[in-house]
């Protein structure tokens, strides 16, 4: 269970006033937290309880679903412990922006960049913060929710006419 | 006085070795590389965005088309993901073709590395044998789902349909003739003095790079990590196989490629094993809400046929929620994330590409060496570039 999950333990003892929710969902435990503390609880985890794979970074664009826009979402292995944790925090679109993780682990390098790429969430003192997967001179960013899936200068899709 | 200056060498994006429309812009001392930049995204073709305008049996056909290599370990991935947001139970027949796919997958996907990878470096006789047995693979491939490359064979809840008879003797021959082969390659490679001065010490990276840059699959286990999701996660049944995971020591090409090779043994070890577990039975989950109706039904009767349109076009709501699934892919964990709102498409739906990953540890393998090692390092990392674009 969520509770007596050992990552959740130690946070709640350590980081209480900044855990906004924890959840189970079919197995994996995700802890929200609030942004200012995003990089100290990453740390903690990674030197304290051994969560030193992060394999994935992402974001997720909630528009109209959710007060703050954006969730930032972390995926953590401790490979000597074989267990697993999704760290999350929110991010809000008139302060669309997020310390960067590469302090942490390199890897956030490119996953942050192409965040910021396809979102449009600016990484701070991010080292090389450029588009990835789109041309450098690419206007605006396409996984955000009012972008249309065709492209802005195109009708939208309207399914089979026929 | 004389000075030197750097030079500013532009590779790829059409360049033999790049495996694709990989672009390096690579700063030379002479013929040490300075500086590595990679430019990627060439193909890119936005499959997360169309995923999110698609029902969950739609984005099946788009994974096929992310590491095209390796068809099938992308359809596990997925399914595997939507399943867990679904919580379906697999029929056994079912899971155990699926393991026994997507090793056979895991054999072709190293067959095109070895081939390339020792291309690359100039032994072309790899080459021609490994594609030679790829083709087996391609066969079993087109006999149960009627393609070579783009298979689209499994389903939520199991697959699309039974294999045909023939499918265990096919599959049975060629993994009692593969490991025969591959003492072949090695007999090729594996002592070859120029293979030995080429790949021993090239791409230098240490466990604990390896883990802070995210590498996985045999490129980090090349490294001496022993972690591998088959065992330390199990998913879709592989807990019930008995496998070795090869574990590298020097952290180098040369190692990498000999866990590759021991993975390949491996492989068909647990095809074999998967074949004596194969016993009649279903391969579709009876979860009606969810899943196809079998065939039979679709042509022989006006429920099954009312059923079918109805998963086809609708397709099914899932439940609020978020799960993320990480199988291991021939080239490392290829991760699905997927965050449903309730509805029948996925509200974000992320992949985590191995190759994307990988491909960021370039510039700490390359730094230093000449150029010709750069073409050595960019065949062990096994890259995809329909995957690292998406």
């Amino acid at each position: 269970m969520a509770e007596n999950n050992r990552a959740v333990l130690k946070l709640k003892e350590k980081f209480a006033s900044s855990i906004i929710d924890v959840v189970e969902f079919r197995g994996e435990v995700t802890v929200t937290v609030k942004k200012d503390s995003i990089i100290d609880v990453l740390m903690f985890l990674k030197q304290s309880l051994q969560y030193n794979l992060l394999t994935d970074l992402t974001a997720v664009d909630y528009l109209g679903k959710k007060e703050d826009r954006f969730m930032m979402v972390y995926q953590l292995y401790s490979i000597p412990n074989k267990d697993c944790v999704r760290i999350k925090t929110p991010v809000s679109e008139v302060d669309c922006s997020i310390p960067t993780a590469t302090q942490v682990w390199r890897t956030a390098n490119w996953l942050e960049r192409e965040t910021y790429d396809l979102f449009g969430i600016i990484f701070e003192k991010h080292p090389d913060l450029r588009r990835i997967l789109m041309t450098d001179d690419w206007v605006g960013h396409p996984l955000r929710k009012d972008y249309p899936l065709q492209g802005p200068d195109r009708e939208p899709y309207k399914g089979r006419l026929s | 006085m004389a000075t030197t200056e750097t030079m500013t060498l532009n590779m790829g994006p059409q360049h033999p070795s790049t495996h694709g429309v990989l672009r390096l812009v690579l700063e030379l001392d002479g013929e040490v590389i300075v500086k590595v930049t990679p430019h990627i995204g060439y193909l890119h073709r936005g499959i997360e965005k169309l995923s999110e305008h698609r029902t969950y049996h739609q984005i099946l056909p788009l994974t096929d088309r992310l590491d095209y290599l390796a068809p099938m370990s992308n359809n596990l991935g997925y399914i595997l993901a939507v399943e867990k947001l679904m919580d379906v139970q697999v029929p056994e027949r079912a899971e155990t073709i699926r393991i026994i796919m997507a090793e056979l997958t895991r054999l072709q996907s190293h067959l095109v590395w070895i081939a390339c990878h020792a291309l690359d470096i100039g032994a072309m006789t790899v080459f021609i044998y490994a594609f030679r047995e790829r083709e087996t693979v391609m066969e079993i491939y087109e006999l149960i789902s009627g393609a070579r490359m783009t298979s689209n064979f499994f389903r939520v809840g199991g697959l699309s349909q039974d294999v045909p008879d023939e499918f265990v003797k096919k599959v049975s021959d060629f993994i009692d003739v593969m490991p025969g082969y591959l003492d072949q390659y090695e007999g090729l490679l594996t002592t070859n003095p120029i293979w030995l001065k080429r790949t021993v010490g090239n791409g230098f990276i240490s466990a604990e790079d390896a883990i802070d840059l995210g590498l996985t699959g045999p490129a980090l286990r090349g490294s001496g990590v022993d972690w591998d999701l088959r065992r330390d996660n199990p998913y879709g049944g592989y807990e019930k196989y008995q496998f070795k995971v090869p574990v590298g020591e020097k952290c180098d090409t040369f190692d990498r490629y000999k866990v590759r090779l021991v993975e390949m043994r491996e492989a068909c070890k647990i095809v074999r094993q998967g074949l004596d577990r194969l016993k009649p039975g279903p391969v579709l989950a009876d979860y009606p809400q969810v899943c196809y109706p079998p065939k039979e039904n679709v042509y022989n009767s006006i429920e099954g046929l009312i059923h079918h349109f109805k998963i086809a076009s609708e397709g099914f709501a899932a439940p609020e929620g978020e799960v993320y699934q990480g199988v291991e892919a021939p080239k490392g964990e290829l991760g699905f994330y997927i965050v449903s709102d309730g509805g029948n498409k996925p509200q974000r739906f992320r992949i985590r590409p191995p190759s994307f990953v990988n491909l960021q540890s370039i510039e700490k393998m390359s730094l230093g060496t000449m150029i010709a090692d750069l073409v050595a390092v960019i065949g062990t990392l096994d890259i995809v570039l329909g995957e690292i674009d998406r």
